[in-house]
């Protein structure tokens, strides 16, 4: 009996050793939050987007045994790209860990729209990259929002340019037709404004057409697209609206070279399903395309050759299995910044907001990753949370996504005014402090 | 503008026939069993996706060899079944002893015949007609199920425990469907034409467009209604179906056995349901939002009542032409006159409809109007 109650408190010390053991591993790690959708409407591109996102975090630790030594400790929450599931995710994650959530991917601009008012409150920055409020790259006003890469209104720009150049010059542009089917949401919304600037500026007609979610119906809007026969059509699409519109495009005989989509609606789940109906089909590229690059060896290597990869090899070269390598290596990068003001442990989301406002990836550090080919160089700074805002268009061919253009900046010229407008009237309705950025260091 | 309207009116109905299709499933069950089946948008997913990964090889990504092993068991062992159901009811008529150790030797029999077949096979992706039989049978096994461990055990329970029933086999089905087969978008191929045909072109500019996958799918519908007309108004079971969805103990106490009436009924939805999923999904492609096309069921149901076949296709009509039109010609004309901030309509508008339609018929266009007296 005596030795059974010896043996229970030995195994009793050892467990309250091993205990402490994690406890303090587990105080050196650093949270991450995943806000993903793997099943529902929109899981088709938001498992290769998380896939990408999980493996690249996995390869930080196993290659190099976390962010200088701080281990990443990396949680999903499946949103279904619901916006009142996304913020119960983030009230759910955004205290675990030893500092609390580094940061969190919203991946919905609806969601980003409601967690800009939380983020604040809970000093948590919010990476919307490609996407969310456009205005929110004024970090003056927007101090939490990070629209990392480019904003809808980068994008309609940069499709605008290209547009503009095909016709020979945006004079050329007088008297044409312009329509705009959209996801009748925050997101879809997001690009009406600048294209009702442009629109103003050349004399051409500016055509809204809005498709409700999740974008299976869409034979009216087509019909009207047909009846009133616009010159190119914009598409600000997401998951299966995307295909629906090709292949409607297909059914009313709209040539699919006039059709345009924004990043989020050119990647492969877009255009497979359409089959054949798809060849021609352009979209604007979030900077990266699809296709292998440096750090996909380095995947290979450490994940892949282990069977530790989330997705399957032949799906990593895909346009959103790289987003979401792009947009982990954003946030890795950003908090290895911060620790270098803050020391090499885990972080707040106060310091990483530091980080990511003083993220300076230049092409050497860019080709160091393995990312150089996929990204330009991008350099936020307080007044500038987008970063850079340079963008391609590519076209499927069928089989693949060709890259069909030069690299295009969007014109700050017809952007800047509008977001200091609207970051001001913000700023004014909420009642928020404006920081002077010329004091920023 | 003759020509744009007659154009989107074709398209609205082409459009609404689809709709029908799957209000269709809704009413068989509710006309056997009083129940608002909400799984029945969730079935049709579930057959589509069966049906498109049996079928499928998009980009080479072919399903894994155990896939089409365990679909062709499940084939097999529903085969199975389905002979011994048939055998119990028309030849023995009635239940014997040993009965159960016999369902279980056939069912093993047949699924591992079906297995050996898949094996045999190979991992290559199902010629049309042999996924579509057997998602028929899985189907009707799925059918089987729902009876036996959900509906047997609420005979006689009220209609909102057996609504609430159909929720979690909707949730179920939704998940186990993606878990089994994926979340992709998949492709069912009906080798339909895609290009678009254009009638009357001499009399209005550009012709009026006429979708051929639309055509097709039409007379799917119409041969369906034609089939579950007769089968309700003039069988034995139709007959049965209609006295049990009345009062269920009523029919029992009279001999008409209620649980091979919604075997038979929950089948026949399951095979509405593959229709409607093979047609949709070969026209959208085959994923999750296939069934969220049940929610555009209801305003039909609304409309054509939760009783009658034909309501299901005229309402289906209604809506299908109502909501395509209001959009095109409503829509500019409301943001137009009070300023409003646009978007589209089609959707709230459906509703709108069926619920003015209901003003004037309570109980839906064709549904039963029912007196009780006290």
């Amino acid at each position: 009996m005596r030795l059974g109650k010896a043996a229970l408190l030995g195994a009793a010390i050892a467990a309250a050793g091993l205990t402490v053991a994690a406890s303090a591993q587990a105080q050196n790690e650093q949270f991450i939050p995943g806000l993903v959708y793997r099943t529902g409407a929109y899981a088709p591109n938001g498992i290769p987007f998380a896939n990408g996102v999980a493996d690249y975090y996995a390869l930080v630790n196993e290659r190099d045994g976390g962010i200088n030594g701080v281990k990443i400790l990396y949680e999903e929450c499946d949103t279904g790209y619901a916006t009142d599931r996304g913020v119960e995710c983030y009230e759910r994650l955004k205290n675990k860990g030893p500092t609390g959530a580094a940061y969190f991917n919203p991946l919905s601009t609806g969601i980003t729209f409601a967690l800009t008012e939380k983020a604040p409150v809970d000093k948590i920055p919010i990476i919307s990259m490609g996407y969310g409020r456009s205005e929110s790259r004024d970090g003056s006003v927007f101090q939490w929002n990070f629209p990392l890469l480019g904003t809808y209104w980068s994008a309609a720009d940069i499709i605008m340019q290209h547009i503009g150049l095909k016709e020979g010059g945006f004079d050329k542009l007088k008297g044409k037709k312009i329509a705009l089917v959209y996801h009748d949401s925050p997101y879809g919304k997001e690009p009406i404004a600048l294209l009702e600037e442009r629109a103003k500026m050349h004399g051409f007609e500016f055509m809204p057409l809005p498709v409700t979610h999740p974008g299976v119906e869409q034979k009216a809007t087509w019909l009207q697209i047909r009846q009133k026969r616009p010159d190119y059509v914009l598409l600000w699409g997401w998951g299966i609206m995307n295909s629906t519109a090709i292949k409607e495009a297909v059914a009313v005989g709209f040539p699919r070279e006039k059709i345009f989509g924004v990043w989020w609606s050119g990647a492969e789940p877009d255009v497979r399903p359409a089959e054949g109906g798809a060849k021609g089909y352009q979209a604007a590229m979030l900077q990266h395309g699809s296709g292998q690059f440096g750090v996909h060896a380095e995947l290979k290597k450490y994940l892949y050759d282990k069977g530790k990869g989330v997705a399957k090899w032949e799906e990593t070269d895909e346009v959103l299995y790289n987003r979401g390598l792009v947009n982990a290596m954003l946030g890795v990068e950003s908090i290895r910044t911060a620790m270098k003001k803050y020391g090499n442990k885990p972080m707040t989301g106060e310091q990483v907001r530091w980080g990511i406002e003083h993220l300076d990836l230049s092409a050497a550090r860019l080709k160091e990753l393995g990312f150089d080919g996929m990204l330009q160089p991008l350099k936020v700074t307080c007044s500038d949370h987008e970063g850079t805002r340079a963008g391609r268009i590519q076209q499927w061919d069928g089989k693949k996504w060709v890259v069909v253009s030069d690299w295009y900046q969007s014109d700050d010229k017809v952007i800047k005014p509008m977001v200091d407008a609207a970051a001001k009237k913000y700023a004014a309705e909420k009642k928020l402090p404006v920081r002077d950025c010329s004091k920023e260091s | 503008m003759l020509g744009p309207f007659l154009e989107t009116l074709i398209g609205g109905l082409l459009t609404g026939v689809l709709y029908s299709l799957v209000a269709l499933g809704f009413v068989l069950i509710f006309k056997a069993s009083g129940v608002f089946n909400f799984a029945q948008g969730a079935m049709v997913l579930f057959a589509a996706l069966t049906v498109a990964r049996l079928t499928d090889e998009i980009d080479g990504k072919a399903l894994g060899l155990e896939h089409f092993v365990i679909a062709a068991a499940v084939l097999g062992a529903a085969l199975a079944l389905v002979g011994w159901y048939a055998w119990r009811e028309y030849v023995a008529r009635g239940s014997g002893p040993g009965e159960r150790r016999r369902l279980a030797l056939l069912a093993a029999g047949g699924a591992l015949i079906g297995g050996v077949i898949a094996f045999a096979y190979g991992k290559g992706a199902w010629p049309l007609w042999v996924a579509l039989a057997a998602t028929a049978s899985i189907m009707g096994l799925l059918a089987y199920a729902i009876e036996r461990l959900v509906l047997r055990h609420l005979v006689n329970q009220e209609g909102i425990i057996l609504f609430m029933a159909t929720l979690g086999i909707a949730n179920f089905l939704d998940g186990f469907g993606q878990t089994l087969w994926g979340s992709d978008i998949y492709t069912i191929n009906l080798g339909l034409p895609k290009d678009p045909i254009f009638l009357f072109e001499g009399v209005f500019p550009g012709g009026l467009l006429i979708d051929p996958a639309e055509l097709f799918a039409a007379g799917i519908a119409a041969v369906l209604v034609v089939v579950l007309a007769v089968f309700f108004q003039k069988t034995r079971v139709g007959r049965a179906l209609r006295a049990v969805a009345d009062d269920h103990a009523a029919a029992q106490s009279v001999g008409i056995p209620l649980n091979t009436i919604w075997l038979i009924v929950w089948t026949v939805a399951g095979l509405v349901a593959l229709a409607a999923g093979v047609i949709w999904g070969a026209k959208l492609g085959v994923q999750f939002s296939i069934s969220l096309i049940a929610l555009k069921a209801l305003p039909v149901l609304i409309l054509g009542g939760f009783t009658s076949v034909p309501g299901a296709i005229i309402g289906g009509l209604i809506i299908g032409a109502g909501e395509k039109l209001s959009e095109i010609f409503l829509a500019p004309i409301l943001v137009q006159a009070f300023d409003l901030a646009g978007g589209g309509i089609e959707n709230w508008f459906a509703y709108m409809l069926a619920l003015i339609f209901l003003l004037f018929r309570p109980q839906g266009l064709f549904g039963e109007r029912i007196i009780e007296r006290v």
